[in-house]
């Protein structure tokens, strides 16, 4: 098997059974913070050992391995066809090895070929730099929480919600409110203000890309991150929707430019089984280090 | 926690309130889409399996063959259950159900029907696929595996102490209508 192809096999099977450790900690955080006794913390205690059997026996944290999500961070000159036919075939051998689920459905027929390879999966989505590392990161983004996300074109009169960053954070609140536990909280929002439909989704998800304690360069999106982690940990809705003190471990967002004519705010919801991680690849492909 | 023991019976069932935090042990049936979607249009329960006074969980197991041909659930978590409110009520009803595992919640139909005839909707942890399958003691049986497909097949699993949270109980107590409410007044403060 050639490095390239096992490479990304390993990444597959390390994002699927282990939660990273920004993630981790964040979980352990909430925990501490609940109340003794309360079905919060019996919940997040329930949660705290799934994360240590499923690494133990290096088996699926969730069995929902979500949508494949790869991100490549890729120097002038990698050749994006071989690489992907490579992803594609470590997508295969993954599933075979039940560190991923059959889990990709053909949409007119319902058929599932138990390959998770088809039309749209895995997505690899490419970028390319002038400096010299390859770095593939990946997401497993599960059926429940995608199922809460939200799209939300302002203004919006129901929600009183205005095209400023106030209307922003209406919206943003209405999409936890109305996600209760239902995305098997406590959750992460990838938020992305602006953009059109497409890329207003596409980007919610790069901000999953984020560390989970890392700041906002920008000022005014930090304390719209700040505010609304704040607000949403207020509302009483807590993990799976129980009623507690944690209803989110995180606010991510980022804007993209949009046409006058729209305003668009996007809405991703992460469940607790965050999986995501990352590796620098050698110029044969070997691991060199794990991103997070 | 309270232990929850099979057989199970209405006044068993009739004891448990919303918030209540049980350990279920002895047989449940899993069933899910295709399963509730053919029950309700008519289709008879296969030889073997009695959902009377027993237990359905909204599950799609992995479950993997042994050499010796027993089977062993190597993943187990809940799936989501509003799916399945369009039928749920209609199969407490005429199949006698006592509980239903899922995750996430069910409406207004399944309610009603949970405190007309003495069932409950019982939240298990969702994502906690490990941990539900440690409970997993011993695959019984399984039918429809061929018409309906692994997940969706009706899987019969001894448990032992599988944790779950009263959400729903028979005296029309729904935590997720409370939260839901209880969050909406908060966040109307907040804006
Ligand atoms: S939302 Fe996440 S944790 Fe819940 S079932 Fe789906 S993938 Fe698993």
């Amino acid at each position: 098997m050639n490095e390239l192809l096992e490479s990304l096999v390993e990444l597959i099977r390390r994002t699927s059974a282990e939660i990273p450790d920004d993630v981790n900690r964040a979980l352990v955080t909430a925990l501490e913070n609940e109340r003794k006794g309360s079905i919060a913390e019996s919940a997040l205690k329930i949660v705290e050992r799934n994360i240590e059997l499923a690494k133990r026996k290096s088996q699926p944290i969730c069995q929902d391995t979500g949508s494949i999500l790869f991100y490549v961070d890729a120097p002038i000159g990698l050749d994006q066809v071989a690489f992907e036919e490579t992803a594609r075939e470590a997508v295969r051998r993954a599933t075979a090895k039940g560190y991923l689920r059959q889990n990709s459905v053909d949409s007119i027929t319902g058929e599932n070929d138990g390959t998770n390879v088809g039309p749209g999966s895995p997505a690899v989505h490419f970028h390319q730099h002038r400096g010299d590392a390859l770095e593939v990161r990946l997401v497993l983004k599960g059926g429940g929480c995608e199922n809460v996300g939200a799209q939300y074109s302002l203004p919006l009169e129901k929600l009183k919600a205005n095209r400023d960053l106030d209307g922003c954070r209406k919206v943003i609140l209405d999409a936890v409110l109305q996600a209760q536990g239902k995305g098997c909280g406590p959750g992460i929002l990838g938020v992305c203000i602006g953009g059109d439909r497409a890329t207003g989704y596409e980007w919610s998800k790069k901000q999953f890309l984020r560390f989970l304690d890392d700041r906002n360069p920008d000022p005014r999106l930090d304390e719209l991150e700040q505010d609304i982690l704040r607000t949403a940990n207020e509302l009483g809705i807590g993990p799976m929707g129980f009623g507690g003190k944690t209803t989110l471990l995180g606010v991510k967002i980022g804007a993209a430019n949009r046409v006058p004519a729209s305003f668009f705010v996007s809405v991703s919801y992460m469940c607790w089984a965050y999986r995501r991680q990352g590796v620098e690849l050698g110029a044969a492909g070997a691991i060199q280090r794990w991103l997070y | 926690m309270k232990e929850l023991i099979a057989p199970f019976n209405e006044a068993q069932v009739r004891a448990l309130k919303v918030g209540d935090e049980v350990a279920i042990t002895g047989v449940v049936f899993t069933g899910r889409d295709a399963v509730h979607k053919y029950l309700h249009e008519g289709g008879q329960l296969p030889p073997g399996v009695s959902l009377r006074d027993g237990i359905i969980y909204h599950c799609g197991p992995v479950v993997m063959k042994e050499p010796d041909g027993s089977w062993k659930v190597t993943a187990a978590g809940p799936t989501t259950s509003i799916r399945e409110e369009p039928y749920q009520g209609q199969i407490i009803r005429d199949f006698g159900l006592r509980g239903v595992i899922g995750k996430g919640g069910m409406g207004e139909r399944t309610l009603a029907a949970c405190k007309e005839h003495g069932c409950v909707y019982l939240h298990a942890v969702g994502g906690a696929a490990q941990v539900l399958a440690e409970c997993v003691r011993r695959v019984r049986n399984v039918y429809f595996l061929e018409k309906f497909g692994s997940p969706e097949a009706i899987w019969e699993l001894e448990v032992e102490r599988l944790p779950a949270v009263v959400t729903m109980d028979s005296h029309g107590g729904s935590l997720h209508r409370d939260v839901m409410s209880a969050s909406s007044a908060a966040l109307a403060e907040r804006l």
